[in-house]
């Protein structure tokens, strides 16, 4: 059945194979790149409704913060949800690496700083473990509708803080709590930039407190 | 060799994950929940399908010392091909098994039944081949995905019918191990008689 191998026609149909599945795939990838997008994108939109009060436009922004651990500049995309040009809050996209690559949270707060609501972007956690963490009606995700970062501590409970871990996943419930601790981060100096545009006097969401006359 | 017989074969004698045990990995990966599994079965029924349909038409064509590196090729095209389709249109599903789609391609039960079925027979004889190995597949993850997921979360098919946990274990990989052998015992029990 199969033919004599020789150099010119191993050469030959190998190259030919190579061709038609590249023109092929090439093919499916223009066909399927705007649906894939398309999808993307109304997943991005639906997250940021969800993690945020009612808005009427939410304008896409970027930023970058120094990271704690590493030190290198790392960039963040926010969504800054604003009702009748009142803020009404920011969702900031965390991205960090969980239990079986990366992790993307999107973390929503109110303007005075508190936690509106979370949800996963991107996850390869384990399946029936980890990936509960995508979960939106989970014991782990309800927790943190409402958490404000100023009253608790934003650390696991095995650790001292006040965040129940998936049981079973506390790798991946570590790296979505991480994930949440650098979008505070993150909100601090965007809400920083904010009151400093707005009132002139830099309040510091964390110090707000004592310098509140 | 009939064709009812060749459809029926991939079920019970030639079973891959009960009697070949070929594709361990992804078997054993995404049954964690009965949904998970059927999916996974789905997506290597059309790879199979396809994979055996092109091979069964270029074999007769192909050098004896290129034939692995262009079946892989072949096969490779058709899963990246899946990849594109299901992230488009399913991107739920695309999610839960995103990570394993990829590794289609190194599934054994594909390039096995290339090697062993599709390069030696004709166009419809491989395509029931590649359709009966394909439901059997299907089945078998389902089966395993649907016992891990009643014993492990309590469920099935989703539906929750304890609450609380269940027997986390089975979700896991001992677990996974565990069904899988008292399964194929069970399988090879009734296949026998």
């Amino acid at each position: 059945m199969a033919v004599k191998s020789n150099l010119l026609n191993m050469s030959l149909m190998l190259t030919l194979t190579c061709l038609v599945c590249s023109a092929i795939l090439g093919g499916a990838y223009v066909i399927t790149k705007d649906p894939i997008d398309a999808a993307k994108a109304a997943k991005t939109n639906k997250a940021v409704s969800a993690v945020l009060p009612l808005f009427d436009d939410a304008q896409k922004g970027e930023t970058a913060l120094r990271d704690e651990a590493s030190g290198e500049e790392k960039p963040y995309v926010y969504y800054k949800a604003v009702k009748d040009d009142e803020l009404v809050g920011y969702a900031i996209e965390s991205s960090v690496s969980g239990f079986g690559g990366e992790l993307k949270v999107l973390v929503g707060f109110t303007p005075d700083g508190k936690i509106f609501d979370t949800d996963v972007l991107v996850n390869n956690e384990t399946p029936g473990l980890g990936a509960k963490c995508a979960e939106s009606e989970s014991v782990f995700r309800r927790q943190w509708k409402g958490f404000d970062p100023k009253v608790k501590m934003l650390s696991v409970k095995k650790e001292g803080g006040d965040i129940d871990a998936i049981t079973a996943s506390t790798i991946t419930s570590k790296a979505y709590t991480q994930a949440v601790y650098n979008a505070v981060q993150v909100f601090d100096a965007l809400n920083g930039e904010a009151a400093d545009a707005a009132t002139g006097v830099s309040v510091h969401p964390k110090e707000g407190g004592q310098s509140n006359e | 060799m009939s064709k009812l017989k060749l459809l029926t074969d991939g079920f019970i004698k030639n079973n891959p994950t009960f009697v070949l045990l070929l594709g361990m990995c992804p078997t054993l990966a995404t049954t964690t929940s009965a949904v998970n599994g059927l999916s996974m079965g789905l997506a290597t029924l059309f790879v199979l399908v396809l994979s055996n349909i092109v091979i069964s038409l270029i074999a007769p064509v192909t050098p004896d010392k290129v034939h692995i590196p262009v079946y892989i090729v072949v096969i490779a095209s058709f899963v990246t091909l899946l990849q594109f389709i299901m992230q488009a249109y399913t991107p739920s599903m695309y999610e839960t098994l995103g990570l394993f789609i990829p590794l289609i391609v190194v599934n054994c039960i594909v390039l096995g039944r290339a090697e062993a079925f599709a390069s030696k027979n004709g166009v419809w004889a491989s395509t029931l081949d590649g359709i009966g190995v394909g439901l059997g597949f299907t089945l078998s993850l389902t089966v395993l995905g649907a016992v891990r997921e009643m014993l492990g979360s309590g469920s099935i098919f989703g539906w929750k019918f304890i609450t609380g946990d269940g027997m986390l274990a089975f979700v896991m990989a001992p677990g996974a191990f565990l069904c899988l052998g008292y399964l194929m015992v069970l399988f090879n029990k009734i296949a026998k008689k």
